[in-house]
């Protein structure tokens, strides 16, 4: 750290209009010279001398400057006092370093500037990336252009959420340990952020030329197809549509993006674990969100479990000794088992 | 101004005239004042330094927030194109009109079972972190409206479906039935696109004008979550 001192002798040679840089120097620091001239008997803690003046400035810069003039014309007589000047200046030091590094981590880390590239796009871009997350290319033999952005998929997140708490509310979704948006929004986030994270582990495996950001960009778009199917089957009570739009919509967007991949992998037992992967969990993860929180017709369920339970009843009576906590997954996973054998039963 | 006094008849002749020469021929009326105060412009506001508003009563403090927050109804109300939500932002309004459609909002949780409607920290949760959220967008975006302006507009665009509420409440004590439904379901898409529009007209400006689309999505979200809160609660 280079010792800067507090030149204040050297500006006060105008005393008027001088003062406004008087109180700049103070807080930006001054030339490298420390001035033998501004000797003071000072005693007491140095550094809340520091803060104490740098707060009397403060004050001072509201009211007429020229009392302030005297007030530090009065203190700086003589040569005495050498070693409080001194360590005041040390004192200043700190009390300046540890400012602007505070202020460099703040603004480092608060600083939203750093994702601002990732926003910089035009509506039509959006609309023709939405539109082209559905259409696979064939193209396999050089790498895909993935565009690297971050606003459509935060977007479609968004939507998903919205669309997942209109289903749990038309299915009388009862979620016992939780709330039904922190249920929803885990659930996408979690999708979204983890799928991502595990498949771009998955490429670093397979020496895929992906980024995270572009497998967040991907993936993202990807969940398009989800909304389509969502939206739709939410509304639309059959099941035949859904496993119809679960295969065309939901197939179409996985293959998009294993195609992507595809081409940006070399080898064939790398192409085929990671696609392979990708593939299963975006279907599944569709096939989960219809069926988890999807309103299954009363009497369907009796033929399971009785007639008088009343159908997507969240108790956990299948899974004993679970702990509270636990019992949310236990009882999606129950209805989702439960669904599932009914589907496969009633075809 | 003394040379502006001269009439534009004078610029052929050569000789210069001397200065304030055409002053003898100016009056003054007496209806435009001339005296005033050199002051430094220091802000826009009327109000004085804080301390001098320690002094006066509770009631005065209070009654000049309240009046503040209900001009800015308002505006929400009668949207007009106008600076004043985003130049003397508060976040009182937006703060009164979450607390009270969550407290609406929050069911009797009496009995255990049938526990999915929202609860209180939900709705509040939701109001302030999509507005937080939306804020964020919308300065990614390239927006050029500050963290605080931008939270006090959205929730004081909430005030149209808070009053959506309001109604359905009553219209629920009624029979329930479609009729019911239809009701309620109109005043509330009603509400919800007089929220959207009183957001834009406030938020449009600070966007880049090509990408106004993109900010507003994400309000239209906001405000259909809350709709769809609004729409499907029924009081047990």
């Amino acid at each position: 750290m280079a010792t800067t001192a507090v030149p204040g002798g050297g500006t006060r040679s105008g005393a008027g209009p001088e003062w406004g840089g008087f109180e700049e120097n103070i807080q930006g620091g001054g030339s490298a010279v420390i001035d033998m001239e501004n000797m003071d008997d000072t005693s007491g803690s140095s550094f809340e001398d520091m803060g104490e003046l740098h707060q009397r400035l403060r004050e001072e810069e509201v009211d007429a400057d020229a009392a302030a003039a005297d007030e530090e014309d009065g203190e700086f007589l003589g040569m005495k006092g050498f070693k409080g000047q001194l360590s005041r200046q040390v004192a200043d030091q700190m009390w300046q370093a540890g400012k602007r590094q505070a202020s460099r981590a703040f603004s480092l880390y608060a600083n939203i500037d750093i994702l601002r590239p990732y926003f910089d796009v035009e509506p039509a871009q959006v609309r023709s990336r939405l539109l082209e997350s559905m259409i696979p290319i064939k193209m396999v033999n050089f790498p895909q252009k993935i565009a690297g952005e971050l606003y459509g998929p935060l977007m479609l997140v968004f939507t998903l959420v919205a669309i997942l708490l209109h289903g749990m509310k038309t299915s009388d979704t009862i979620i016992r340990e939780g709330t039904l948006m922190g249920t929803a929004i885990g659930t996408c986030f979690g999708y979204w952020l983890g799928v991502s994270s595990f498949i771009y582990f998955l490429a670093y495996l397979c020496n895929a030329q992906i980024t995270m950001l572009q497998m967040l960009a991907l993936l993202g778009y990807g969940l398009f197809g989800h909304c389509i199917v969502l939206f739709i089957t939410y509304n639309i009570h059959l099941h035949a549509l859904f496993y119809l739009f679960w295969l065309l919509v939901g197939g179409l967007s996985t293959l998009r993006m294993v195609a992507v991949l595809v081409s940006r992998t070399v080898g064939p037992t790398q192409r085929l674990l990671l696609c392979g992967t990708l593939a299963a969990l975006h279907m599944l993860f569709l096939l989960y969100l219809h069926f988890a929180y999807h309103k299954v017709v009363e009497g369907i369920l009796d033929t399971l479990e009785g007639p008088n339970i009343p159908p997507m009843q969240r108790v956990p009576r299948d899974i004993p000794g679970v702990l509270p906590a636990a019992r949310l997954p236990a009882t999606v996973l129950n209805a989702t088992a439960k669904a599932l054998v009914v589907s496969l039963q009633s075809h | 101004m003394a040379e502006a006094a001269e009439s534009p008849g004078d610029r052929e002749t050569v000789s210069p005239r001397p200065l304030f020469a055409g002053l003898s021929d100016i009056s003054i009326s007496q209806d435009i004042p001339i005296e005033g105060e050199i002051t430094i412009p220091m802000r826009s506001r009327s109000r004085e330094f804080d301390s001098s508003t320690l002094n006066e009563s509770v009631r005065n403090t209070i009654m000049r927030d309240l009046k503040a927050v209900g001009k800015k109804f308002m505006y929400v109300l009668y949207p007009r194109k106008s600076n004043t939500l985003l130049r003397d932002w508060d976040l009182w309004g937006p703060l009164i009109l979450c607390v009270t459609l969550a407290l609406m909002l929050q069911r009797g949780s009496m009995d255990g079972e049938k526990d999915g409607g929202p609860q209180f920290a939900e709705v509040f949760v939701i109001v302030w972190f999509g507005a937080v959220t939306i804020t964020l967008n919308s300065k990614l975006l390239g927006g050029n409206i500050s963290f605080f302006q931008s939270l006090c507009v959205l929730g004081y665009c909430i005030l149209p479906l808070t009053l959506a509420m309001l109604i359905c409440r009553l219209v629920l004590l009624a029979e329930p039935g479609p009729v019911n439904f239809m009701v309620r379901l109109f005043v509330v898409i009603v509400m919800f696109a007089w929220s959207i529009a009183a957001s834009t007209a406030f938020l449009a400006d600070s966007q880049p004008p090509n990408r106004k689309a993109l900010a507003v999505y994400p309000v239209f979200l906001f405000y259909f979550v809350i709709s769809w809160m609004i729409l499907t609660f029924t009081p047990q």
